[in-house]
């Protein structure tokens, strides 16, 4: 099961597309999960709510991922946010030349300088 | 003492929280920002002195026992780095209101909320909660990422949110591996469990490999100069001081107290970090902007302390640890001064005019003395930290290391050279309305953060014995897995 979401995840990750990349995520995420909940040992455990003993489920597993859960909601959120915006190409390590991330939209404004220079809302200096 | 542990971690983030429903008041957010700060400044110094003879002391919230409660505890490693960190903050503060980024819309909170959750992965006391601890820090850098930032924002937002959101699912991954081998995830009672059995070290391993993403060592750096240099400077000085480095920090903990520094992996931590220096460095030479330079050289510094922790000898985490606490405040000293740059020119690349030397020889000051103690010359910290590493690797017989260090360091200075003459010596002098706008809030921050390292680098003797006290901490961990299991 862990396998074949992560296998979905990471095909769907190396996708071009902003939005097959959350999805991927979401999935991956879900993978996790699904490990966290069997390392709490699914198989040698009943269930809670009865007798407490040596074999109860363990709740610790349980709470990580209750906790992970909220924390994967909240950044795919972030993450459908971004891709709302949608504004600039992917920056490049070269200084913004042509580069692996120009499978975004190459008409945008900006791409030619990451470093900050078309920022609109500070005064701007002497051009350089 | 052990009350105090939680300022850290609440006292910022119940701050944030009334901040939030405050909004459009800026002098009552720069204010209790900084008060904050301040308090947590303090804090970390009074755990400083307190645990400089080796105590350890403990806080279980909520008196939970051990396995179940969110433990805190601060060793003098923890108790260093919180310090470290809460100065570097206060600066980008005050830096902040020099460059205007404090007026974005919710920036002070989430630089709140940020700091809190350094301070809490400092000190945090088991896996899952420095799981949970790096992503309340994580959450606020991607929106303070893209909020500050300039053009290619959400291309570069898009890149640093992905790349991480990967390394967390991978160290959750880990935290489940290691839960699942184990049993357990407190670092106290996994002490030594990754070098003793096989099967927990190959699930701490998946931890580490997350760790080392998140720290951005090679080959797993790429992300870092594609995202950073997007974001304002100041917000960079302020990644710089505390996301990488609670990475790092944690990288460092899990290896010497899970593995109990197994020699087995040092060949590995080793070539890691010799790859990182060289590729960090020889990155930076191709680069034209400052804030490119200084990403760049950021990889190549995380592999200097790195290699202190491969060698893995009293003398070699001494001066990992005394590299780390110097290094955090250099760099963010050399990122304020380009956000100074920046804020006066408008652009801090290094084509153009220059000049800056003339008209604010303060921050020429500044520059001059964060960038001589990175390249490591003395008199500054810089140099103490370096010297030290070396001659640790030279004494555990790593001359390969030692030697691609000293290069290194060479090139690096070749970098700070080229910053210096483009942006501060060149003709003609830069002109007044340029320097009308860099104002004293935002020279006095790199300036202060530079005399910290002349300060650290004359009289180092205070904090190197806080460096040994923490070095013989993670050698031998035992007190330390005393304190935190209760036994």
């Amino acid at each position: 099961m862990v396998g074949v979401l992560v296998a979905a995840g990471v095909y769907l990750l190396l996708r071009p597309g902003q939005l097959r990349v959350v999805l991927g995520f979401v999935l991956l995420g879900h993978a996790v999960n699904v490990v966290l909940l069997a390392a709490g040992g699914l198989d040698r455990r009943t269930t809670a709510l009865e007798e407490v003993g040596p074999q109860t489920a363990d709740p610790l597993p349980q709470a990580f991922v209750l906790t992970a859960i909220v924390i994967t909601f909240g950044i795919t959120i972030h993450l459908l946010g971004l891709l709302r915006r949608r504004g600039g190409p992917e920056p490049t390590a070269t200084g913004g030349s042509a580069g692996p991330g120009a499978a975004g939209d190459p008409a945008a404004p900006g791409r030619a300088d990451p470093g900050g220079r078309a920022d609109d809302t500070r005064p701007t200096g002497e051009p350089s | 003492m052990t009350t105090l542990l939680l300022l850290p971690v609440a006292g910022p983030l119940l701050v944030a929280g009334v901040l939030l429903v405050l909004p459009g008041r800026i002098r009552v957010h720069r204010a209790a920002a900084l008060v904050t700060t301040v308090a947590v400044l303090v804090a970390g110094v009074v755990l400083l002195v307190g645990t400089a003879d080796g105590s350890v002391p403990v806080l279980r919230v909520g008196g939970w026992p051990p396995v179940a409660a969110i433990g805190l505890a601060a060793d003098a490693l923890s108790a260093l780095l919180v310090t470290v960190a809460a100065l570097v903050v206060c600066c980008c503060l005050v830096s902040a209101v020099g460059s205007g980024d404090d007026r974005r819309p919710h920036f002070l909170p989430l630089v709140l909320v940020l700091s809190a959750g350094a301070y809490g992965a400092f000190l945090t006391t088991d896996l899952f909660n420095l799981f949970v601890l790096i992503e309340v820090m994580l959450v606020p850098s991607y929106v303070l990422l893209s909020l500050a930032g300039g053009a290619g924002r959400d291309g570069a937002g898009r890149v640093y949110v992905a790349t991480n959101l990967l390394g967390s699912t991978l160290l959750l991954t880990g935290v489940a591996l290691v839960y699942g081998t184990t049993g357990v995830v407190g670092l106290g009672e996994l002490a030594g469990a990754a070098r003793d059995e096989p099967l927990v070290a190959v699930a701490a391993g998946v931890v580490l490999l997350a760790l080392g993403v998140k720290s951005a060592l090679v080959p797993t750096h790429e992300w870092l100069p594609r995202t950073y240099p997007v974001a304002s400077p100041v917000v960079v000085a302020l990644f710089s001081g505390l996301l990488t480095k609670v990475g790092l920090y944690a990288v460092i903990r899990v290896y010497a107290v899970v593995y109990g520094g197994d020699p087995a992996y040092h060949w590995l931590l080793g070539t890691v970090a010799v790859l990182s220096m060289v590729v960090g460095v020889l990155g930076a030479v191709g680069e034209n902007s400052m804030r490119r330079i200084l990403t760049f050289h950021m990889v190549s510094q995380i592999g200097y302390v790195l290699l202190g922790l491969a060698l893995f000898t009293a003398a070699s985490l001494t001066a990992a640890v005394y590299y780390l606490a110097q290094y955090v405040l250099v760099k963010a000293a050399l990122f304020l001064c380009a956000a100074a740059v920046r804020a006066g020119r408008g652009t801090d690349r290094l084509r153009g005019a220059g000049g800056l030397a003339t008209v604010r020889p303060v921050l020429a000051v500044a520059f001059a003395g964060a960038a001589l103690s990175l390249a490591g010359l003395p008199p500054f910290a810089g140099f103490l930290a370096k010297f030290l590493l070396l001659r640790a690797a030279a004494e555990a017989g790593a001359w390969l290391a030692m030697t691609v260090a000293v290069l290194v360091s060479l090139v690096t200075l070749l970098s700070m050279l080229k910053i210096w003459s483009a942006l501060f010596t060149s003709e003609p002098p830069a002109s007044a309305a340029v320097a009308a706008r860099i104002g004293p809030a935002l020279t006095a921050p790199p300036l202060a953060l530079a005399a910290v390292a002349l300060v650290a680098g004359l009289a180092a003797e205070p904090l190197l014995v806080v460096a040994e006290t923490a070095a013989a901490g993670l050698r031998d961990p035992a007190g330390y897995v005393r304190a935190v299991t209760g036994r």
